[in-house]
């Protein structure tokens, strides 16, 4: 079962520089909620920021991650 | 039905649809928090739209993520092309450009996510639902 911590290494290992915030909003250990930030997503569309995060798990998620929420930002701020 | 046929229904709904809104249960009985919140976005824009629930076989939902490399439920299209699922549809309510992007005034009403709606409350003008 996927933690936080374990979603948090993977995500800021594949986005390097990233910042990411994660938790687990049931306790259950597969309803996540990730908050990245990175200049990776500079120039993309959400739903591109979104897809490259998703991207790190594969099919993972729909799996044994049933749902995870996403929010992106850069570090120069939201879009 | 295979599953290629399953692709090609999936396809046409897509197509014949402005606004396809792909979930778990229906808009007036949604099944999952996130296709609550998603079709209550959409409801609160005043749109017509299809719904299409995914549960009843799991390869809908297999075929759909191929056809859309979107990993979860829901998945929003609009004009064909996929937006996104619950958070990108939210955080587009808030921001006015679900409005925009569905050609329609954004609500006069201060916006905000309409997570406290219970789902037998969403109002429902829905006339081109598939299901």
């Amino acid at each position: 079962m996927p933690t936080p911590e374990d979603l948090k290494t993977r995500i800021e290992s594949a986005l390097p520089g990233s910042t990411a915030t994660v938790e687990d909003l049931t306790g259950g250990g597969d309803h996540f909620r990730a908050e990245v930030v990175s200049d990776r997503f500079d120039g993309l569309s959400r739903i591109e920021q979104h897809q490259l995060v998703y991207g790190i798990f594969g099919d993972e998620v729909g799996g044994p991650i049933h749902a995870l929420s996403i929010k992106t930002s850069t570090p120069g701020g939201t879009r | 039905m295979t599953d290629q046929e399953i692709r090609d229904f999936l396809q046409n709904a897509i197509n014949e649809n402005r606004v396809m809104l792909f979930m778990k249960g229906t808009p007036d009985a949604p099944r999952c928090g996130f296709s609550m919140r998603t079709s209550a976005a959409l409801n609160a824009m005043g749109v017509q739209y299809a719904a299409m629930d995914i549960l009843p076989d799991q390869r809908i939902r297999e075929e759909l993520s191929a056809l859309s490399g979107w990993p979860t439920i829901p998945q929003l299209f609009i004009d064909q092309k996929l937006v996104g699922g619950c958070d990108i549809v939210l955080e587009m309510y808030e921001s006015g450009e679900l409005a925009e992007a569905l050609g329609v005034e954004q609500p006069t009403e201060e916006p905000q996510a309409p997570e406290a709606e219970a789902p037998e409350s969403a109002p429902l003008g829905l006339e081109n639902r598939l299901s």
